[in-house]
């Protein structure tokens, strides 16, 4: 892969950015770290009186490294400020409103003004022409639009970029499915679990969607991984490219994968990527997998100061084949809310996830049970029978069992107890909390 | 002549068999016969009935899984030596069995064997060359659907 020709007619001016050399693009994160820090300091109560209790000032900030003496924001942060308490601009200058759905309770609330809404249109316009799509090309944007920031968000990039964008939301699978055949449409935006449901939906409808134009697929908005891209590649004619981002920072557009399709480049210039330990909040040396902390250079309405996303990743230094400097994080898979410390292994649900999607195709509903017998901590996973794996006989089922029993202690590296059980027996009601259950906290 | 049977997945727990023999009551579905393969820690409960299609409708709908497979039923003398006779007849024939179960059925002096081969076809080919007749649905109640 050569690096893109900037004077080709399909190169959108926004991603030059993309190929900054190393030392500009730190002079330029200095520059707009200072201002950042300068903003939230001086309008966000937060944030003052966090710097004020580690005696930090923004005038102390001189190096990029010097970030790390500053305090983090959680999401707890923003629950506790609901609805507008981390807000930097008056009401006057905002221009829009979006929310993400909590899992428990109230929302989280976050704002732009007229410029943030621009650098979110070119972020996501860099995006888009990292996925390989330019003036041209029809991208049907099924992301929900709405309060969710995924609509609206992948819907300004495609203006921004020129291409051409169906406004379609999310839903009604059989109309996607005939506007993707209709309209000659070329890419593809949704979550990606959803669009491998629009795949067997067209399948069964007897529509090949290897005959169509598509070419691309921008997936996002939950965790995923190589194998399902690898069924979704192999069932379509496209090339399926992971996006990142979330809405505390600004919504989809923070990150993105190229044509090599190996590690996400981080848009650097606007969001400051670190790695930290998350047990300890120490910040970790190049190359190390942690949690990823991000810093907005650029916003106004709302800027955020080492917010830690939860998600753990390792970032990239190593050139891309594809000539951008910007660093890539490698997907992620999981988040360190969720690890598991057992036998001292640290274990993330989203590794046994992956591993029962290889065996069984789909991910059937699970519950992972720990417990402690003489000291020793014990995982037992539950795995519900599907018709689509159950069988008449006993020897099949117990080789299902063993396959799975394999597939996670390959993946986790810890001995594992598998149980079959029966269809809508594990509880649903709470989501992905209700996946784990602890019993080694009875334990005295 | 093929037997339908329904075989359902069941956890090896106390009060887990009682969960569909309830729903296929309600459903006014007779079993005809049943046979239980068991592990420690589940179990694959295998069921005639009268009305196959009904009962693996209605146990769907209750939530189970339930797969319809189909077996072999065949009419022996219920007398020393009769399960011998079948199964040197089919052992001669090197036809693999994957399960088998056995009952009786209101009929003075007859046994009704229910066998799952790996090959049907083969099976009965093979049966009625050595003579051995296979049983039809209506002679064990089941009506057709």
């Amino acid at each position: 892969m050569t690096p893109p020709d900037p004077t080709a007619a399909e190169f959108h001016p926004a991603s030059a950015l993309d190929f900054l050399p190393r030392e500009r693009l730190r002079e330029l994160q200095l520059a707009r770290l200072h201002q950042t820090v300068a903003r939230s300091y001086g309008r966000v109560a937060l944030t003052r009186q966090r710097m004020e209790a580690r005696g930090v000032a923004p005038d102390d900030v001189r190096s990029l490294a010097d970030l790390a003496r500053l305090p983090f924001t959680t999401k707890v942060d923003l629950r506790d400020t609901y609805p507008f308490g981390l807000f930097a601009s008056p009401m006057q200058e905002i221009v829009r409103l979006h929310a993400s759905s909590g899992t428990t309770g109230k929302p989280i609330v976050v704002a732009y003004t007229r410029e943030d809404v621009a650098v979110w249109s070119e972020v996501m316009a860099r995006t888009f022409a990292a996925c390989g799509l330019h003036r041209g090309d029809i991208v049907q944007n099924a992301y929900g639009y709405g309060l969710f920031t995924g609509g609206l968000g992948a819907h300004n990039g495609i203006e921004e970029l020129g291409a051409t964008v169906i406004p379609i939301s999310g839903g009604n699978t059989e109309r996607q499915i005939m506007v993707l055949k209709d309209f000659g449409v070329t890419a593809f935006c949704s979550t990606p679990s959803y669009f491998l449901h629009l795949i067997e939906r067209a399948e069964e409808l007897g529509v090949d969607l290897r005959t169509l134009p598509l070419r691309a697929g921008i997936f996002g908005a939950e965790p995923w991984t190589d194998s399902m891209r690898r069924r979704i590649e192999a069932r379509t004619a496209l090339r399926a490219y992971d996006i990142y981002g979330l809405s505390e920072i600004i919504g989809p557009g923070v990150a993105s994968e190229c044509a090599a399709q190996d590690g996400l480049h981080v848009f650097e210039d606007r969001f400051y990527p670190e790695i930290i330990d998350p047990e300890t909040g120490e910040v970790l040396l190049e190359g190390a997998e942690g949690e990823l902390v991000l810093t907005t250079l650029s916003k106004q309405a709302m800027p955020m100061v080492r917010y830690r996303t939860r998600d753990i990743t390792t970032l990239i230094t190593e050139p891309c084949p594809c000539g951008r400097t910007l660093r890539r994080m490698r997907r992620v898979g999981r988040r360190s809310d969720d690890m598991l410390i057992i036998r001292g292994v640290n274990v993330y649900p989203s590794q046994i996830e992956a591993a029962l999607l290889e065996v069984e195709g789909t991910l059937p509903h699970y519950q992972l049970v720990l417990d402690r017998e003489n000291g020793l901590d014990r995982l037992s996973v539950e795995v519900e029978v599907t018709p689509e794996v159950f069988s008449d006989e006993v020897r099949v089922l117990e080789g299902l069992r063993a396959r799975l029993a394999h597939a996670i202690e390959h993946t986790v590296g810890i001995r594992v107890g598998v149980r079959l059980v029966e269809p809508h027996t594990i509880d649903r009601s709470q989501g992905k909390a209700n996946r784990v259950v602890d019993r080694r906290r009875k334990d005295p | 002549m093929k037997l339908a049977q329904l075989s359902l997945f069941i956890e090896n727990k106390p009060g887990k068999l009682v969960a569909p023999c309830r729903v296929l009551a309600n459903a006014g579905i007779s079993i005809v016969t049943l046979s239980l393969a068991d592990t420690g820690e589940f179990g694959i409960l295998r069921l005639v009935v009268d009305r196959c299609d009904a009962a693996r409708a209605a146990l769907t709908e209750a939530g189970f899984v339930a797969q319809r497979t189909e077996v072999i039923a065949l009419e022996v003398p219920d007398r020393p030596g009769g399960l011998a006779e079948v199964l040197t007849a089919i052992d001669s024939a090197g036809v693999s069995i994957e399960y088998m179960y056995a009952f009786t059925y209101g009929r003075d002096g007859r046994a009704i064997l229910v066998f799952r081969f790996q090959d049907p076809d083969r099976a009965i080919t093979a049966l009625a060359g050595a003579g051995i007749g296979v049983v039809a649905p209506v002679a064990v109640g089941q009506v057709r659907e």
